[in-house]
């Protein structure tokens, strides 16, 4: 096997920083700076009041605060560096193509599927090393936080990516609220378990124990592009999605950013997320986007940008943490990544 | 009942018709916008799973020629076997020009690193060692072995099933469906059992 052995310098190295990159970078770096103060992404080179127009969105019947809270909402809070080549897909891309193994193994099962899942009233346990825990309706989750718009590139596990438009809140905002003790060191997630809505937990062949489970370490869950988005498009999350609450982290890959969350605890251990548990050698706790570290079945150092065609099959290089590596690599200075994958 | 001759030729372009059918349909698909974001991975995935329908297809001609003597099914035999060649072949073809963008270098090393990759090129080179020596000339050259030669084709077929099992992610139930076919195709070459099929046959003609 080929073997690249990635210099700790490698993580640094880049080509001449674009203006557009380095405006975001100074955002995030204002933005960790103002993490006490609520996140505030002041003096942003592109946050706008007006919504931008998505075309050929459907609307869905979101309740009223969220209405409320999206007409208010801060539009592209955060926005790729190179608008060029990170494009945003087409919703029917987006709503269209999931992988959400609740609803089935197939790509377009989540799509066909995921109607019957019933996402109004939801409630959210948030519990653990917390002194401020309880169940929260998703309303009391969101209503202290500003909504915004972040448009992230989504790199899967599996090769492809594509670029969304999410709405919703900071994780590190909830998290915040739910006031840790100092013994809590990870976040542990959980997706909603009801096989009569969602027809993949019947299955008796599924390998997945349910509930799907993730994990972030604390630093990374309080990292300002954690993200719990609640919308997409500037409308609320089609059900395939992950409605009406899911994780979004765009340096990691897509797996870890889950689905219809109905409980956060806060944890003093590691958890052991889904994925792991079926197959720890193909992907670990971590997940973090690394060109550098192949899946034992395919190699991670490029991926197809999503949509493409049978003309034009969109290779592009993956870039180290997906391109987030000047916001997030020093969340793992000292750490060899080749063994935390 | 002795067929009429034209019966049976029409019914091998029937069944030419049929195995050309699913690609028409997919290139419609993809023309038309309804293949997904990634229509190359669509034709991979679909044209992988054609080939493997095509394969115990293929074994199951065997089975039920002594079942019913009908002659249309050995007939279409060699047909069947090439349609599953050609279709493992445009999986290849998928997979070097839609996952790997026609990059030589990579498909080396995928072949020499990716286990599933390997089995799935050595069911490939058997389908394509079997196609070469389908024909008459072939067969008369080899005679006797020529029906051990073309029994590799059960390897073949338990070599897909792998390949298959190792790209299974979250759900046991579509594989076990086909390992499942497959297991059984296997198990009606097995002498004692393939000796009971045309008794079988006299059984159901008695009772009918």
């Amino acid at each position: 096997m080929l073997i690249k052995i990635a210099k700790p310098s490698d993580l640094h190295e880049s080509e001449v920083t674009p203006e557009s990159a380095y405006l975001s970078r100074r955002r995030f770096m204002g933005g960790l700076a103002g993490l006490g103060a609520g996140l505030a992404f002041a003096g942003s080179a592109h946050a706008s009041e007006q919504r931008p127009d998505y075309k050929d969105v459907p609307s869905s019947d979101a309740p009223e605060w969220f209405k409320e809270k999206r007409d208010a909402a801060e539009w592209q809070a955060v926005v790729p560096s190179d608008p060029a080549q990170d494009k945003t897909a087409p919703f029917a891309d987006a709503s269209g193509y999931n992988n959400f193994f609740e609803f089935g193994t197939g790509k377009s099962d989540p799509a066909r599927k995921a109607g019957t899942l019933v996402t109004q009233p939801w409630s959210v346990v948030i519990d653990g090393e917390v002194n401020n825990g309880g169940r929260f309706s998703l309303e009391d989750i969101a209503s202290p936080s500003k909504f915004e718009e972040r448009i992230y590139r989504l790199r899967c596990v599996e090769a492809w990516s594509m670029v969304i438009p999410w709405l919703g809140i900071s994780l590190a905002d909830v998290i915040q609220r739910a006031e840790p003790t100092s013994k809590a060191k990870y976040v542990r997630f959980e997706t909603l378990v009801d096989p009569e809505q969602m027809p993949g937990q019947r299955s008796s062949f599924a390998l997945i124990d349910w509930p799907y489970v993730e994990g972030l370490r604390l630093d990374e869950a309080m990292h300002p592009l954690s993200f719990l988005a609640m919308g997409m498009y500037g409308r609320e999350l089609p059900n395939q999605n992950g409605a009406p609450l899911r994780l979004v982290v765009p340096w990691k890959y897509g797996f870890k950013s889950i689905k219809s969350i109905v409980r956060i605890s806060l944890v003093e251990e590691e958890p052991l997320n889904s994925w792991q548990k079926i197959a720890a050698n193909e992907y670990g706790f971590y997940a973090n986007v690394n060109p550098e570290v192949d899946h034992p079945r395919w190699s991670q150092a490029t991926e197809r940008r999503l949509p493409n065609s049978l003309f034009n099959t969109n290779i592009i290089d993956t870039r180290m943490f997906n391109g987030y590596a000047d916001e997030v690599a020093s969340l793992y200075s000292g750490m060899d990544l080749r063994v935390n994958y | 009942m002795p067929m009429p001759a034209c019966f049976l030729s029409l019914w091998r372009v029937g069944v030419f018709i049929a195995a050309l059918m699913p690609l028409i349909w997919w290139g419609w698909q993809i023309a038309n916008n309804m293949a997904g974001p990634e229509p190359g991975r669509y034709l991979l995935l679909n044209i992988g799973q054609g080939a493997l329908w095509l394969l115990l297809l293929t074994l199951s001609l065997t089975p039920l020629t002594k079942l019913t003597r009908w002659k249309g099914f050995s007939l279409i035999r060699r047909q069947l076997g090439l349609w599953a060649l050609a279709y493992a072949a445009m999986h290849l073809l998928c997979y070097v020009l839609f996952i790997l963008g026609l990059n030589w270098a990579q498909l080396g090393s995928e072949i020499v690193n990716r286990p599933y990759i390997i089995v799935g090129m050595l069911a490939l080179l058997g389908l394509i060692a079997l196609g070469i020596t389908s024909n008459r000339w072939s067969m008369r050259k080899l005679g006797k072995r020529w029906k051990t030669l073309h029994k590799a084709n059960y390897a073949i077929l338990g070599l897909v099933l792998l390949h298959f099992l190792w790209v299974v992610r979250a759900d046991m139930q579509e594989w076990l469906i086909y390992a499942a076919i497959g297991a059984l195709l296997m198990c009606l070459r097995i002498p004692p059992i393939s000796r009971t099929l045309p008794k079988l046959r006299q059984r159901i003609k008695h009772s009918a």
